[in-house]
């Protein structure tokens, strides 16, 4: 079972519910595909017992063989090469790593080389098993990374997947494959805005989902009056508490400290699996 | 001309509520969204479109079935998984075009695909430059280069020397986007350990592309201890703290209001705060062409 926990606005509470759902729950494995900007490792402070860095494959052009043809810079979706008459410009944060440009170049010039872009960490804490993906500062293509961290799910666990705000490449990565999508959204203006962008990439992607509400209490009533519209199930609410509020600040989950909460968790995978 | 990004790493700290003060409080700029896949600035703005453009960012695989001979070599070639049993998944593909490339029988073709839109807008505080990427789809940092360009063209138009940029959560392909060739990144934090751990990657960005730093802390008073850590770092890192905002639920009720804090409540300490951290941002900014 994959449940993936996403929500278009960012801030709203993802980490929050993805850390509760396994703190909460036997036999969780937690994947942070926010590499971009991870957090739960904050909330869970794991013991990493392993990191592996993540490369991408970019062109390296061999000089000695290159005659300028142009080719490659031709063929580039993504602009990633520039071909002067004496020399072959790559921009790194522009490849995909589709390795056209190799096939194409009719003189067997490029080479693909390995650039190390992130890492992956793998750690347990409090009884989840956490991965999570750091992007490194500069880097602009997130989804590599985010792969390598989606290749350590373990099919057999309950897998949760926290997934980065937005509702580009990055999300579609993450919550590609999941049984399940909670959306969570505080119920605000900008909140419903960005719920709705979420559930139609859903949508699109036929996962079923469900929502939690986070910050009950603000703002006003409209995300209840659009779940009820498009028959979205309202499985949890969080109330705007200065005690989570202020638990969370410090790094730590609310539900270790208010137990009660664990229940609400448990019940929200109870009714996902009966689903 | 000169630029201002906000940013924040961190999602949800408040970025959009200080942009639309800043574009109500200062005179002659040009704003911007660069939160393509979830923008909201327009919420507080209600700006008018005056022009729409279409965005074609990508393009897609499609396969010519009839034409397809089951060789398979487009399958095994691509390196995004997006073939599958002869199937393009147009989701998973990437629109390198290497399946179309080695197709022996030119049965697959590269395809343009409209990704979103571009809008030039009027707001009551100035012009608007903003856009909406289709959910789901890429290149969201092509189109943020857009709405920048777009921006530059309204403000040489109209004569204004100041953008003002609203930008995406993260440190990805969209901010990278939004802070090239800028001169100050604003970051707004809120005072958690999640929150400072994503805006020292933030700075660290700005670092990376040698760009001029401010810090402003949202809702101090959630954590103060916090909210002295952050000014700790700052410190010993050269960086100028231009304001503490405390939390206050007006913020919010702006927001249902579909306004701009400032103007929703103009008096508040919210509001007066706001004021402080433009008007550092400003001097900042004053400083560095002087």
């Amino acid at each position: 079972m994959i449940i993936s926990v996403a929500s278009g606005k960012g801030g709203t509470g993802k980490t929050t519910v993805a850390v509760g759902l396994g703190l909460s729950n036997e036999n969780v494995q937690l994947i942070d595909c926010d590499v971009e900007e991870p957090n739960a490792h904050i909330l869970l402070k794991p013991r990493i017992e392993e990191e592996k860095p993540v490369y991408s494959l970019v062109p390296s052009v061999q000089e000695e063989r290159c005659t300028h043809c142009g080719k490659c810079a031709e063929y580039c979706q993504y602009n990633a090469l520039f071909v002067a008459p004496d020399m072959v410009l790559v921009f790194h944060e522009l490849c995909h790593s589709c390795g056209l440009c190799s096939v194409v170049c009719p003189e067997a010039a490029i080479v693909e080389e390995k650039r190390r872009i992130g890492v992956v960490k793998k750690g347990l804490a409090q009884g989840v098993d956490l991965v999570y993906g750091e992007l490194n500062v500069g880097e602009a293509m997130a989804v590599p990374v985010i792969r390598e961290v989606k290749k350590e799910i373990s099919r057999e666990r309950t897998v949760v997947i926290d997934v980065p705000p937005g509702a580009s490449c990055p999300v579609v990565e993450s919550v590609y494959g999941s049984d399940f999508t909670i959306l969570v959204t505080e119920p605000t203006p900008f909140g419903l805005h960005d719920l709705r962008i979420a559930v139609e990439v859903l949508r699109t992607l036929q996962i079923p989902l469900g929502v939690v509400v986070n910050r009950a209490g603000i703002g006003d009533m409209k995300v209840y009056e659009y779940c009820k519209e498009e028959g979205i199930p309202v499985m949890l609410e969080i109330p705007f508490s200065k005690e989570i509020a202020e638990l969370y600040s410090r790094g730590v989950s609310f539900v270790t400290e208010m137990e009660e909460w664990k229940e609400k968790f448990k019940h929200i995978l109870e009714r996902i699996l009966e689903a | 001309m000169r630029q201002i990004t906000v940013l924040s790493g961190k999602g949800g700290t408040g970025k959009t509520t200080l942009v639309a003060s800043f574009a109500a409080f200062a005179e002659n700029l040009v704003v911007t969204d660069c939160d393509v896949d979830a923008p909201n600035l327009h919420m507080l703005l209600n700006p008018s479109i005056i022009r729409k453009q279409e965005f074609r960012g990508s393009k897609v695989a499609v396969l010519d079935e009839s034409k397809c001979i089951q060789c398979r070599r487009c399958e095994e070639s691509c390196r995004f998984g997006a073939i599958n049993d002869l199937k393009i998944d147009p989701i998973l593909c990437e629109g390198c075009g290497l399946c179309a490339y080695i197709c022996p029988v030119e049965a697959i073709e590269l395809v343009e695909k409209i990704c979103g839109y571009a809008y030039v807008s009027k707001t009551k505080y100035g012009f608007m430059s903003h856009a909406r990427l289709n959910p789901g789809e890429e290149n969201s940092g092509k189109l943020v280069t857009l709405v920048r360009k777009n921006a530059r063209q309204i403000a040489e138009e109209q004569n204004v020397d100041l953008i003002l940029n609203d930008g995406p959560p993260g440190i990805g392909c969209p901010v990278i986007a939004s802070v090239g060739g800028i001169d100050l990144g604003l970051i707004v934090v809120e005072p958690t350990l999640s929150g400072i751990h994503d805006m020292e990657r933030a700075l660290k960005l700005l670092d990376h592309f040698k760009i001029n730093a401010l810090v402003c802390i949202n809702m101090y008073d959630l954590n103060i201890e916090n909210a002295k850590t952050i000014e700790d770092f700052c410190r010993s890192n050269g960086v100028e703290v231009a304001g503490r905002i405390p939390f206050d639920p007006l913020v919010t009720e702006a927001m249902v209001f579909g306004k701009p804090i400032l103007e929703h409540s103009p008096r508040s300490k919210v509001s007066e705060e706001i004021r402080e951290v433009i008007r550092k941002g400003l001097e900042d900014l004053g400083k560095q062409s002087g």
